[in-house]
Parts: C-alpha cells; structure tokens; sequence
C-alpha cells in the first residue's frame, strides 16, 4: 500500500513490519515521532511488542542489550546528544554481539544548541564497532530497518541506520508500506543460539583476560569484513521479495566521468540533479552515494573511483583537526592503488542547506583546480 | 526473628575470587538459596564482576549478564522484557550491584525501573565504598570513614545517603535492609521479594573486612554489631511505601564498639565518636517515630 509519510514514520512503518519485540527509547528532536507512532503501535496492538520507556537513551540502550541478550529482537531511535550519551553502551551491544537495531537521525551536536542536520554524531560513533548504513528516501529508510535486522541476527552485530534531520526526517514522501506479512517471507524469526536462559546456564562479558579479549576483538573485524557479502546478499533477497535493492553504494553516471562527487544522505539527490544538469552542457562528471559506510566497501568504491580523473567528496561533518569523515576515507580506499587527487569539502553544517548551487560551486572547483592547493575546502564559510 | 533450617540447595561454588570475610560473597551465596535455579543475574562493574570469576569460569550456575557500572536495573528491566516476549514468565530477573552502583552512578536507571515499578528484584549489597577499584568513598560511606578519597587528614565529613527514603518515594511495592549476620532474615525477605510482582528492592549490609581495614573473621560480627547498635537498622517497607517495620528485638549494643574494630575508624577522637552516637540514636528515633505515624494513620491502606 502506497502512502505519503514522513521519513521518521518510515522508520517506524519497518520496525512495525520487522515485528520487533522489545523497543526503548528516549524522546529527542528530530527523532522524536519515530518513538511516538511505535507507542501508537504498541498501544493499539498493530505491533507485539513491550515499549520500556526509560529516563534517558544510556537507559535506553541498556534495555536493548538486555532485551537483545535474553534472545528478543530489540529497536531504538535517537539523535545528536542522545546517540552520544549511549556511547558506553554502543560499544556493549558489540562486544556483546547483540543484533540491535538503532536508527538515529543525523543531528548537530551543541554548544550552540542545534537541531538541524550534519552527521557528526553517527560518524563520532565510527569505531564503536555498529554497522553503519546512510538513507536518501523515506522509501529506503524504511527498507532498510528489515534489512538491518536481517544483517544484524546473521553477523549477531548491531546496526545503525541513518537519516537526515528534516531534510529526510519531516520530509513527506510516497512510500510503499511493506507488511508483516510480506517481510516474514524475507526476514525470519528470531532465534539465537546463545541468549540468557535458565536451561542453559552461562556467564556473560566476565572478566576475560588478555589470554581472550584479542581473539573476541578479532571476531568482531571479522563479522564486520563478511559483513561486506553478508549486505550486498540481504539487499538482493529483499529485492526478490520487493522489487527494491540498495546496494553498498550507488554511482550515477560513473562510467565514462572524469569527475566524480561522493556524497552520502539527501545530498546524495541534489547532487545527481547537478550532475543532469552538467551532463546537459556535456562535462563529464557522475556521483557516488556511499550508502554503507561501516563495513567499508574498500573494493566497491575503488572499482568506481579508480577510474576517473579526479574525485571530490562532500563531507557534511568534520573531524577537527584531520578534515572530512568521508574524504579519509575515501582516501584510505584509493591509498596506493592510484594517484587521482582526491579533494575534502565540509559544507552543509549544523543544518545549512546543501543547494544544487554549492553542489555546483564544489564540482566547478574540482574541475578548475588542477593541482589543488588545500585538500579540505570549506565551502559557503562567511568571513 | 524465628531460627531456620539453612536451605542446602547451592548454586554458587567455591571457586569464586572474593577475599576472605567478604560480605557480598556471603550475602549472593543466602540470596541464591532461596531464590532457586529459576533465576536470571545482572551484575554491573563491582566486586561481584570479578568475584565471578574469569573466563570461560563462573561461580554461579545461573545465567549472569554482566553490564556496565551505571545500568544494572534497566538492564534488568530490558532482560525481563526480552524473556516475557520469549515467553518466558517465570524467570526472576536480579540485579544485584554494589553501594556505588546503587547510591552513585547507578540511581538514575534504578529510579527509572522503580517508577516503571519493573518487575525485578535489586539488591544492593552495601559495603559502603568503591571496594573493586581499591576503597574510594561513595555517598553510601559513613560519616567519619577513611578511604582513599577522603583520607585520614580529611576523612568523610558527610553523612550515609538515606537511600532506603529514596527509593521508598517511589511508591514500590516492597523494600527491605538485611544484614549478613542475620542469613534467616535476609533469605525470608529475599522470598517474599520473589512472591511480589514490580520492583523490589533489598539492600544489604556486607562487610568489606579488606576495605574496612579489619581482621576477615570479624565480619560476621561487626554486621550483627551494625544491626544491635542501631547503625544499620533492619526494616520493611511495603504498601508501596506507606508500611514500615523495625525490627527492635534485640539487646541493644555500643555504636562505638562496632566502629572501634574497623581501621577505618581508628582515626576518630572521643568527641566525634560521641557525635556520631547522637547522630545514630537521632535517626533510630527517628525511623522508629515514622514507623509509629505510618501504623497511626487508619484507613491508609486499602
Ligand atoms: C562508567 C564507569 N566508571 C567507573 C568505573 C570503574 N569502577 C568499576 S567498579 C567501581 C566501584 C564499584 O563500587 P561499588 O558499586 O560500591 O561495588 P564494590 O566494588 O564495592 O563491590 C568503579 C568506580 C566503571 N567500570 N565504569
Ligand atoms: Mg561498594
């Protein structure tokens, strides 16, 4: 069934259809009316599922991990300083190897108090070990909860799925509402081998010293690098059933461009309607939207990038001191393979909007500049 | 209080790393007798996180879910969620952390499960400071205590939180102190906590005889000499908080002894030990008056 929704309630539509058990959450703008519609559903039976409804998102993924640990599909959503408050916690659901999903939608982190998007929270959350998946529609967003969970119980490791404030989040769409019914053909029950269970006694996460702890961490890089097949496999079962798959990354008109512009998140739209445009006036130039960021998809994107003459990636985050999430690595993926110069620009932050104009302004530049000086430009900085 | 037959069912083993006369070994030992094979743990960072025992050992044949230092309860409360939706109503889920993790880091998601009223069963057992990173003060340490934060120089000049008020403005349904010397009374109240269905929420005196600075064989006594000089008085409180008892049958004892025995006493003089005894019969006089205009007021409970 098609309807108009906004892209936080299609994150809920893929919960209710994944049949979650347990969910716990904390309210936080944007992300707040995804947790409001599940306790809609919850309330009025549409979903079987216990809402805990914690004092805070530590809670909130405590209750997860014992949600999760006692053999129950678990679900929360945050934001900004709610994700960073779970950060303790983000690392237990790994260690743990616990197939939680979280969606959290990209929001600035204060101070200056803000509630508008950039993607610094998730991306200061990259080395905690949580799968990693950026959206660009309502329709994708909610897919991805099915294909999250599915990801998660197959590499028991939690995944995070991603999604711009407002410019996704409040933003009206036309979704194909999947069913219960219909994901039941793709995702199946639930049913861990190892969980707490009086039968089967066991001690979990007890001191393990450095006889172990090297051996569990080794485990977790290598679920992580099956992760990479584990995806691309799920996307194409969820295609057989909907007609719908995502892959790792999407280039747009990739083959035979010079320049190519990576981008991640709604951008990832503006930027291809840029590149129509360019096309138009016969530039060579095409797009790469990494969709997956942790795992990386180190073949994925160099299959791509390695053959243009230039590459620019769009950052809408910055790590201070180093540059853009992205741009790093980007060029980790390209690092002694090729010499194609890879340039850095950060705009769009705290929530200032990326126009088919800066879009447009950053490609002139990649393309201008043949032997750029700074390889991290901000773009649109008022002086 | 009624002698008893000590339950021969024993779900911990000996093999467990805890120093000798350790309170908390004791208490989790009382506790698992009653509460039988039916039951789930959660153990936040604590002592008991490395009493346990190390990889692939344990020293208690149960599930135990051990989870980091400030999310004992909610993790109790997510794991009782995750088994009901299993399917699985039976199970008693027991968070079982230190002072620290109860009075400190812990209270905001042990007060988040106590409003939730989640049916759980928390014990505190209170040692009265930080014991597993090596005797730092927390807000459960006496007034007057050495540890290694509040040194003999400039030891704790504040007073014990009243934790037991403060989970008793949560309206639970059943709330108890135990002592370890008292094993019959802290089992009894540890099976009527599983009868209850919310969040119950037991908290246990258990000596720290390495962290007190005090000879291990002591610590038996030094938790009977807690309860009979009125330090760490024995109550219930039930009627979601509107039912106090005090248990008064016994042969009152010097405050003074108790603490003389405990290094980390030795440093008081004659006057602050005399204050400290005011301040003990004050709150016993107290507690004991609050118990009285509970029972007073007709009709209060339903
Ligand atoms: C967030 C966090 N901060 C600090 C610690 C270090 N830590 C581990 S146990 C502990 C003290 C525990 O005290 P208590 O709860 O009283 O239990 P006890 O050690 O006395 O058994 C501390 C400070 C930790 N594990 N996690
Ligand atoms: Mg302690």
């Amino acid at each position: 069934m098609k309807k108009v929704i906004m892209g936080n309630h299609s994150v809920s539509h893929g919960v209710m259809a994944s049949e979650v058990k347990v969910i716990s959450a904390y309210p936080i703008t944007p992300q707040t009316h995804i947790v409001e519609l599940l306790s809609e559903m919850c309330g009025n039976g549409d979903i079987d599922a216990k809402f805990i409804k914690v004092e805070s998102e530590h809670s909130a993924m405590a209750a997860c991990v014992g949600a999760s640990a006692a053999g129950s599909r678990a679900f929360t959503a945050t934001s900004s300083q709610g994700l960073l408050l779970m950060h303790e916690m983000l690392h237990w659901a790994v260690g743990a190897r616990l197939p939680i999903v979280l969606a959290n939608v990209n929001r600035a982190v204060g101070p200056p108090w803000s509630i508008w998007t950039d993607q610094n929270d998730s991306l200061s959350q990259r080395d905690v070990g949580w799968l990693q998946i950026y959206c660009e529609s309502n329709q994708e967003t909610q897919d991805t909860i099915p294909q999250a969970f599915k990801i998660a119980e197959e590499l028991q490791m939690p995944v995070m799925i991603v999604l711009d404030a407002f410019f996704l989040s409040h933003t009206y769409e036309i979704v194909d509402i999947i069913t219960k019914e219909e994901v039941r053909k793709f995702l199946p029950e639930y049913k861990p081998e190892i969980k707490i269970d009086t039968k089967d006694p066991h001690s979990f996460g007890n001191l393990g010293g450095p006889d172990v702890y090297m051996e569990l961490r080794y485990m977790i890089q290598e679920a992580m690098e099956k992760g990479i097949d584990v995806i691309k496999r799920v996307d194409k079962e969820f295609e057989e059933v909907f007609g719908r798959g995502y892959g790792l990354i999407q280039p747009y008109r990739c083959d035979d461009a010079e320049t190519i512009l990576v981008t991640s998140g709604t951008v990832s739209s503006t930027t291809r309607a840029v590149i129509d445009q360019m096309r138009d006036e016969g530039i060579k130039i095409g797009s790469l939207k990494i969709r997956v960021f942790r795992p990386f998809p180190f073949e994925e994107v160099f299959e791509v990038l390695s053959k243009a003459k230039k590459v620019a990636v769009i950052d809408r985050n910055i790590s201070f001191g180093n540059g853009g999430i992205f741009y790093q690595e980007i060029k980790s993926a390209l690092y002694g393979r090729t010499d194609i110069p890879i340039v850095g620009y950060i705009a769009g932050l705290g929530g200032r909007d990326i126009t088919p104009s800066v879009i447009r302004e950053i490609a002139d530049k990649a393309i201008g500049d043949d032997k750029p000086e700074r390889y991290i430009n901000w773009i649109g900085v008022k002086k | 209080m009624k002698p008893a037959v000590m339950p021969l069912e024993e779900l911990m083993g000996s093999g467990h790393l805890a120093c000798q006369g350790c309170g908390a070994t004791q208490a989790m030992r009382f506790a698992l007798k009653v509460l039988g094979p039916e039951t789930a743990l959660v153990i936040p960072a604590c002592c008991w996180a490395v009493i346990d025992g190390t990889f692939p050992h344990s020293a208690v044949n149960l599930p135990i879910y051990h989870t980091a230092f400030e999310t004992a309860a909610v993790v109790a409360s997510g794991l009782k969620a995750g088994l009901e939706m299993r399917g699985d109503t039976e199970t008693t889920v027991m968070a079982w952390a230190g002072d620290g993790g109860t009075f400190d880091i812990g209270l905001q998601a042990l007060s988040g499960a106590a409003e939730r009223n989640d049916d759980i069963i928390y014990v505190c057992y209170d040692n009265e400071a930080y014991m597993n990173t090596g005797i730092q003060r927390s807000s459960s340490t006496p007034v007057g205590a050495w540890t290694t934060t509040t040194p003999v120089t400039n030891y704790k000049r504040e007073p014990k939180k009243n934790m037991i008020d403060i989970m008793a403005a949560h309206s639970i349904p059943y709330i108890a102190t135990a002592s370890t010397a008292y094993p019959h009374d802290f089992m009894a109240k540890v099976k009527k906590a599983k009868s209850i269905r919310g969040t119950k929420y037991i908290q246990i005196f258990a000596p720290c005889p390495t962290g007190w600075k005090m000879a291990p064989e002591l610590s038996v006594k030094s938790a009977r000499d807690a309860v009979t000089s009125k330090v760490y008085p024995l109550l219930e409180i039930t009627e979601h908080g509107q039912k106090l008892k005090v248990w008064k049958d016994f042969e009152p004892t010097s405050v003074r002894d108790y603490m003389k025995v405990q290094g980390r006493f030795r440093h008081l003089k004659d006057e602050e030990f005399d204050q400290i005894e005011k301040d003990v019969e004050m709150k016993w006089q107290r507690l004991v008056a609050k118990e009285k205009m509970l029972a007073s007021i007709p009709g209060l409970i339903e």
